[in-house]
């Protein structure tokens, strides 16, 4: 049987940096979880740029395209896309190496699998934000940029990404936030984040409620800290409008 | 692309389905009920309610979903007073911890929906209502409540999809739901490309026929925001 070993560690030791303490791994899976959430994030964002020009103003395939991405991506569950890339990603990496010779398994790295999946997930909900913050902007701006001899260029570098990324901020900032707790997912791929750290903690102290209760509370830290920061710079990005 | 494979991973998921549902439906049943419990504590504008609610919701909503299931299988098992409580039979169970996780998680982000809904109710239907002599549990149930569905469905919808993408959590404590068989199947072949096209493309039939059902649902709660079946085919020459 498990329980608490003779020695009690309370839940300060374990997360101290003395002989028992789980302190500096759980930073390291802290850190981690946040590099994974970043890369999931900025992947995601490109998908999302992607996928909104092309539902603003592709053509009837490249919208069909478009829309089948995020219908899909919205639908399915997270963890299903991560076995995907994880799986799928190790099979073609396995496939490629036989060509080059290389015999037997070769594993597709985890944290890559993770971040493409948390991307390409995140970058079905970004195209919709972007998509909406675009229509958000108001046309006679636009007109007004053109009437001005502004080339297509300097119109969308000038004119529309600075009011459109005011009109996403809020959208962006939700998606963040979903991005940091999915990447608790990618813990499933074997990478060394806050969750898999914690498993591991859990695992050799036979304290599962102390080490996952020590994660929850950093999860909510960042989710915290992350939070108060975008609502710093929503309120900064929109001096220039007058409220109420 | 070979078919008789694919037709054989489809039998072998659609087989996981109804444990899918199931899930996913007693997670959303209990969790509403929950849910607007919490909502209520939220506007009942006594301070110790509201903040309790507060505190549940930020909790909740600030944590991964994977985090609190493994709290509650395996962090719970940790105390002696649990495992000799007569609850241990539930708590020991990965179905009912996987239920209760998702109830629990669900229900914090349906309870700001719900609390949304009620907010939006027009003040002044409340007080045509308490004009006419009903009393408060009376206005709630007949005006409040049905209002409140109406404005928070199209919200709650979201809120069920991404409850029957969350019941794929669920395989990661052992429970062979459609992800949980997906995964098998994966590491058993090595064709994941395969097997994930099935089980997204039943997961996206299960959401699709949700949001059938939510739109059918929408359109029977606002017979007032539509024109009367009477006037409907009238020509626009001869109505006037």
């Amino acid at each position: 049987m498990g329980g608490i070993p003779m020695n009690q560690a309370t839940i300060f030791d374990l997360i101290g940096t003395g002989p028992n303490g789980w302190g500096p791994a759980l930073a390291a899976g802290a850190l981690m979880t946040i590099l994974i959430a970043t890369a999931g994030f900025l992947i995601g964002a490109v998908f999302g740029c992607l996928g909104a020009w092309a539902k603003i103003s592709g053509g009837p395939v490249t919208r069909a395209i478009a829309g089948t991405y995020t219908t899909v991506l919205r639908g399915i569950p997270d963890l299903l896309v991560i076995y995907l890339f994880y799986f799928g990603g190790s099979a073609v990496v396995t496939a490629i190496g036989r060509l080059f010779g290389a015999t037997g398994f070769i594993g597709f790295p985890g944290f890559l699998a993770g971040a493409l999946a948390v991307g390409i997930t995140s970058g079905a909900q970004q195209t919709e934000v972007l998509r909406g913050a675009y229509h958000a902007v108001h046309p006679g701006e636009l007109e007004a940029a053109t009437a001005c001899g502004m080339s297509s260029w300097v119109r969308f570098h000038r004119i529309l990404a600075p009011l459109a990324l005011r009109y996403a901020l809020p959208g962006m900032g939700n998606v963040w936030q979903v991005v940091l707790k999915e990447s608790a997912l990618v813990s499933v791929t074997g990478v060394v984040e806050l969750l898999r750290q914690a498993q591991i903690g859990a695992g050799s102290t036979s304290l599962p409620f102390d080490f996952y209760i020590i994660a929850a509370a950093i999860y909510l830290a960042i989710s915290t800290v992350s939070g108060g920061l975008l609502q710093f710079s929503e309120r900064r990005f929109s001096r220039g409008v007058r409220r109420g | 692309m070979d078919l008789p494979f694919l037709y054989e991973t489809f039998l072998t998921l659609i087989s996981a389905v109804p444990l899918t549902l199931q899930l996913a439906a007693s997670a959303i049943i209990l969790g509403a009920v929950l849910a607007l419990g919490l909502a209520l504590c939220r506007l009942s504008g006594i301070l110790p309610l509201d903040w309790l609610a507060r505190a549940y919701i930020f909790v909740f909503r600030g944590t991964p979903l994977l985090v609190q299931i493994f709290l509650i299988y395996y962090g719970l098992g940790q105390f002696r007073e649990v495992r000799q409580s007569m609850f241990w039979f539930v708590l020991r169970d990965p179905y009912w911890c996987a239920v209760i996780a998702l109830m629990l998680n669900t229900a914090s982000y349906s309870a700001e929906i719900i609390r949304g809904g009620l907010l939006a109710v027009p003040h002044g239907q409340i007080e045509a209502a308490r004009a006419c002599g009903m009393s408060r549990l009376l206005v709630f149930r007949r005006i409040t409540m049905p209002l409140a569905i109406r404005q928070a469905l199209p919200g709650y919808s979201n809120e069920m999809i991404s409850m029957v993408k969350a019941t794929s959590l669920a395989s990661v404590i052992t429970i062979m739901e459609v992800t949980g068989v997906a995964a098998k199947l994966i590491s058993e072949t090595y064709r994941a490309v395969e097997v994930f096209m099935v089980a997204g493309a039943i997961y996206l039939a299960i959401n699709f026929i949700l949001t059938r059902f939510v739109a059918i649902a929408e359109y029977q709660m606002s017979p007032h925001l539509r024109q009367p079946a009477s006037l409907r085919d009238v020509p626009a020459a001869e109505a006037r």
